[in-house]
Parts: structure tokens; C-alpha cells; sequence
């Protein structure tokens, strides 16, 4: 512990360049990371240039209504012919904004009650942490759905409720990882020199607990991305009409039962799916080097 | 403490659906209705009341058992609820019997056999499933059982008078899917634990007396390692009666989630409200048997607790 109290003071910078690389280079042999890495780099880059990608506009409508997958339409049409796969290369962009920012605003927020519940303990600690468990006990989805049919749904207020819905679930787990560092000598260190308790916590802990922030933060875009999608085929994320994967399994998963025009539904169903399990692999390689 | 958690709560949920726009007296009588007789309405139903006051009649209410009259249906809320709630409940139920066994033998066997193809398959499979939207894994069910083969129906309401075996039959698929996601967590945490308890010294000492693989662990890494997973399970139940939400819209089942979500359309707020806070108490009761149920099963707590 004492070579990383003293990298982390910069009396050996050498040093802790080396911890740096040996973790980069363990995360860059990990099969699962790279994998990872791939899906949803692949998904990114459709999202950012997939107006120039896709065939055709994606919300241009045809007569060609409910075509089957044919040379001119890879993946078919959809009710109101509109080309599928030029809507599934697309149908990432609207999520991958709103889930990364809906992650952000709960891990800031997370991780600053985290510090101070976890640093200060006492009565501060027991009242916040039985208003998180308060917040716990109602599932993420009816908390969202309750929300946004208040707030009216827009991809801004998506953010909020979600990132929101995250702060008492990271406040716990960055809580947990404080307790068990404000025992750890340097913090010690910092109260003798006088630091004041801002300071131990954001310059002192948090730089030291940044490894199972981003882990968590990994873990939290997949739940994000789960909810986006869940909240948006009850109608209360993505409006239409947006090509959005889960509107597109929306719109047109009552065509199912007729057992024709699966594929309406079938390449958004994979393509989301690719997306989650995507950042999932992610999550878990990340967590596999830097949780050790 | 469980009871200062169920108070937070009830404000927590108060507070939601107080930000519920819009006047309420005009919501149940429309566009139409003259300005006073919304005015009377909203008299009659107290809403523009303050807060402290509304909360209070809500809650002790609510606590002798009377949910207050939808405003949509305009019937008591607890005969809109009860019957949605034992929907979901046995819903919930074979989900449950089918995810609880299945996932502690996958982890089980995945602990076992670390590092190995099966564990593999297992973990992998497991994680996918999990990630996987609910929603997404009931349509490709419904699509290869429902459409492709035929076997089980696509809806989740059986006929008026079917018989248990047809219930449970209607049943199957929508748990299917609350199977696929619940699994991959609780076969994981198995896994993890069996893994740690393989390595245990007491399981090395259990071969070293002699005993087969299978009393090993039976009696010494099953029995240890499913602490954790009892832990687990309950964590879950939050998730279920979330998943429940979605999953009872698709196949057009009347349970909890169906009734949280009509009432949230139409801004129902009594029947929103207490529909929300039988989902958090749900909640707050399971991780409370869990508690329980973990000191019964690990004598180490009970001491630690009483130190």
C-alpha cells in the first residue's frame, strides 16, 4: 500500500507510470474488453455516420409497405415502407445520447453522497442512507414511468429521471468502497497535515477509488441503455419517429402474431440486444483487471 | 429502522405523484365541465388541500387498509388492486420456482467446472440473457414457441374458468422471459460463492476425510454458498415487479404493473400511488425475509449480532 500512497503523493511518478501501463496492457489482452469494445465501437460509429451509411432515409416513406427482405431492401420495409435496415443502422444514436449522459448525471451525483456518507458516517450517514434505501425499494422502471408521465417525456427529462434513479444505487456502492479507504494510513496522513475534510475526500479519496467508479459507471450505461429501451417501448422514452430500435419493436411487434413480418421487429430485437451485451462484456472485462 | 425505510417511502412516493400536472377535478371531468363544478370536485376530493394534510389522510388511510377511489373507475382502489396484485403475484410465483432452482444448478455447475466450456456457456449465456431487454426476449419466445411451433399461447390471461394446469400453461412464457433476465445474476452470485467455497480450507479438509465429490457439495460448498444467493434472490424482487411493468403490457396481462401503468396514462394518482407504495413494501418485506433467512442459515451473523 505504502508504494501507492507514495505514487499518489508524486514522490515516484516513475512508479505509478509503470502500475499504469502494466493495468492498460492487462486490459488491452483481455478477451471480453476487446470484444466488448468492438460491438459497441461498431454501434457508435453507426450512430455518428449512419445518415451516410444507410441506403436510404431512414424515415422516408414508400409504397413498398411491409416488404420482405429482398436485394433492394436487405432487412425488408416496414408498415409504412420504410426501409428497416437503413432504421436499424440508425437506431442506436437517439439511446447512445441519452444513456451515457443519464450515467453521467447519476455517477457525479452518486459519487459525491457516496464520499460524504461514506467519509463522514454518523447521524449525516444513517439519515442519507435510509433515504437511498427508501429509494431503492421502488424498481427503477416505475420510479421512471412515474416520473416522466409527470415531468412530460423528452430526452432531457429521460436524463434526469434516469440519472436520478442512479444517484442512491452509486451512492451505495462508492459509500461501501469509502469505508472500507478513510481506515488506510494516508488518509490518516491528510487529517494530521491539518486537510480539511473537502479536500480528503474529492483530492485525497477519490483518486483513489476511481477503479471501481468506472466500473460501476460501465455497469450503470448498460442498465441505462436497459431502461431507455424498456421506458421507450412503454412509451415513455423515444418519441416516435425516431428510428429508435425499441419504438421500432413497439410499433410493430402486434404484426407478430399474424407469424409474417418478423422482420419488423427481428434486427432492432438484435441489434439492441448486441448493443447491451456489448457494454456488458465491457463492464465485466473492466472489472476483472480493475477490481482485483 | 425497516419501519423509518417504509415512512421515507411513502414520502418518496407521495412526492412522485404530486408531480402529476394539471388540475385534478379537470382531469376526471374533461375539457367540457364548467369551471365551478371542477372547483367543486377538487372540494370534494380535497386535492387542493395542503400538502402536510393530504399526505396525512393519505397515509392513515392507507394504513387502515382504505386505498381511497380510483378516480378513473371510481371504485376503491383495493378492488382494483387486489385482484391485479394476485395476478402478478402468481405470475411472479412460477417465474420464480422456474429461475430460483435453474440458476443455483447452472451457477453451481459453472463454479464447478471454472474456466471450463460448460462454465463458459453458463456465464456468457447467462450474462447475455440478463443484459438482454425483457420486452426483446418475450417477442423472440413468443416468435419460436408461440408462432414457429405453436406450443404455448401468445397472451398471458388464460379463459374465464380455465383450469390451474391451463393457467400455469398461459403462464409459461411471460416467465420465460422474467427467467431469462433473473438468471444470469443469481446463477453469477452462485457461482462466485461456490467458486470461493471450493477453495475454502473446510471443503479441502472434507476431501481429505474421504468423502466424495458429491457429499462434499452437498453438505459443505452448496450449503455455504447459498447464502449469498439467498441474498440475491431477494434483491430481485425489486427487478421482478419492475420487469413485471413490461412485460404484463405485452402480453396483455392484468397484474400490478398493467394497473401502475394505466393509472400513471391517466394520471389516477390514489390508484398510482398506492399501487407504487404495495411495490415498494413488497420490496421492503422480501429484503426483510432475506435478512432473516440469512442469519437461520449463517449462525456467523447471529453471533456477530448480538455482540
Amino acid at each position: 500500500m505504502s508504494a501507492m500512497t507514495e505514487a499518489a503523493a508524486g514522490i515516484q511518478p516513475r512508479e505509478r507510470d509503470i502500475a499504469r501501463r502494466e493495468t492498460l496492457r492487462q486490459l488491452a489482452k483481455s478477451k471480453t474488453l476487446i470484444v466488448g469494445v468492438l460491438i459497441v465501437g461498431f454501434w457508435v460509429v453507426c450512430a455518428l455516420f449512419g445518415s451516410t451509411i444507410a441506403p436510404d432515409d431512414p424515415l422516408e416513406l414508400s409504397d413498398a409497405v411491409l416488404a420482405a427482405p429482398s436485394s433492394a431492401h436487405w432487412f425488408g420495409t416496414d408498415q409504412l415502407g420504410r426501409d428497416v435496415f437503413s432504421r436499424v443502422i440508425v437506431g442506436a444514436s437517439e439511446t447512445l445520447k441519452i444513456a451515457p449522459l443519464a450515467t453521467m448525471v447519476g455517477i457525479i451525483f452518486g459519487t459525491i453522497i457516496g464520499l460524504i456518507t461514506g467519509y463522514s458516517r454518523g447521524l449525516v450517514d444513517e439519515s442519507i442512507s435510509r433515504i437511498i434505501d427508501a429509494f431503492l425499494a421502488l424498481p427503477l422502471i416505475v420510479l421512471a414511468v412515474t416520473a416522466l408521465v409527470g415531468l412530460g417525456s423528452s430526452n432531457a427529462t429521460l436524463i434526469v429521471v434516469i440519472g436520478v434513479a442512479f444517484t442512491p444505487v452509486v451512492a451505495r456502492t462508492v459509500r461501501a468502497t469509502v469505508l472500507g479507504e478513510r481506515e488506510l494510513d494516508y488518509v490518516d496522513a491528510a487529517k494530521l497535515r491539518g486537510e480539511r475534510s473537502p479536500y480528503i475526500m474529492f483530492v485525497e479519496i477519490l483518486p483513489n477509488i476511481t477503479g471501481p467508479i468506472i466500473v460501476e459507471a460501465t455497469v450503470r450505461l448498460g442498465y441505462a441503455i436497459f431502461a431507455v429501451a424498456g421506458l421507450t417501448f412503454l412509451g415513455f422514452g423515444v418519441q416516435p419517429p425516431s428510428p429508435d430500435w425499441s419504438l421500432q419493436i413497439a410499433d410493430n411487434y402486434q404484426l407478430l402474431s399474424s407469424g409474417t413480418y418478423w422482420w419488423t421487429v427481428l434486427f432492432a430485437a438484435l441489434a439492441v440486444s448486441s448493443l447491451v451485451v456489448g457494454v456488458n462484456l465491457i463492464a465485466d472485462g473492466l472489472q476483472q483487471v480493475l477490481d482485483r | 429502522m425497516a419501519l423509518i425505510t417504509l415512512f421515507l417511502l411513502s414520502v418518496v412516493v407521495f412526492v412522485m405523484a404530486q408531480l402529476l400536472p394539471g388540475d385534478v377535478g379537470r382531469n376526471v371531468l374533461g375539457p367540457f365541465a364548467s369551471q365551478d363544478q371542477v372547483d367543486r370536485l377538487n372540494d370534494t376530493l380535497g386535492v387542493n388541500r395542503p400538502l402536510v394534510v393530504q399526505y396525512w389522510d393519505w397515509i392513515s388511510h392507507f394504513l387502515r387498509g382504505d386505498l381511497g377511489t380510483s378516480l378513473q373507475y371510481q371504485v376503491p382502489v383495493s378492488d382494483l388492486l387486489g385482484p391485479a396484485l394476485a395476478n402478478s403475484l402468481k405470475l411472479a410465483a412460477v417465474a420464480f420456482v422456474l429461475v430460483v432452482p435453474l440458476s443455483i444448478l447452472g451457477g453451481t455447475i459453472a463454479g464447478l467446472k471454472r474456466g471450463g466450456i460448460t462454465d463458459r456457456v453458463i456465464t456468457v449465456g447467462g450474462l447475455s440473457l440478463t443484459a438482454v431487454p425483457e420486452f426483446v426476449t418475450a417477442i423472440v419466445l413468443i416468435l419460436i414457441f408461440g408462432v414457429t411451433l405453436g406450443w404455448l399461447p401468445v397472451t398471458a390471461t388464460a379463459p374465464e374458468g380455465a383450469s390451474i394446469p391451463t393457467q400455469l400453461e398461459y403462464l409459461l412464457l411471460p416467465s420465460f422471459a422474467l427467467v431469462a433476465v433473473l438468471f444470469g445474476y443469481i446463477a453469477r452470485i452462485t457461482r462466485s460463492s461456490v467458486m470461493e467455497s471450493v477453495d475454502a480450507d473446510y471443503t479441502r479438509t472434507a476431501y481429505l476425510k474421504g468423502l466424495s465429490q458429491r457429499q462434499v457439495v452437498g453438505r459443505h460448498v452448496l450449503r455455504n454458498s447459498l447464502l449469498p444467493t439467498i441474498a440475491v434472490v431477494a434483491t430481485q424482487v425489486g427487478y421482478l415487479i419492475g420487469g413485471l411493468l413490461v412485460i404484463e403490457k405485452l402480453f396483455n396481462y392484468n397484474g400490478i404493473g398493467q394497473r401502475i401503468y394505466t393509472a400513471a396514462v391517466n394520471k389516477d394518482f390514489l390508484l398510482l400511488e398506492s399501487g407504487v407504495m404495495i411495490v415498494g413494501v413488497i420490496y421492503l418485506v422480501a429484503t426483510f425475509i432475506a435478512d432473516v433467512l440469512y442469519s437461520v442459515f449463517n449462525p456467523r451473523i447471529r453471533v456477530q449480532g448480538s455482540e
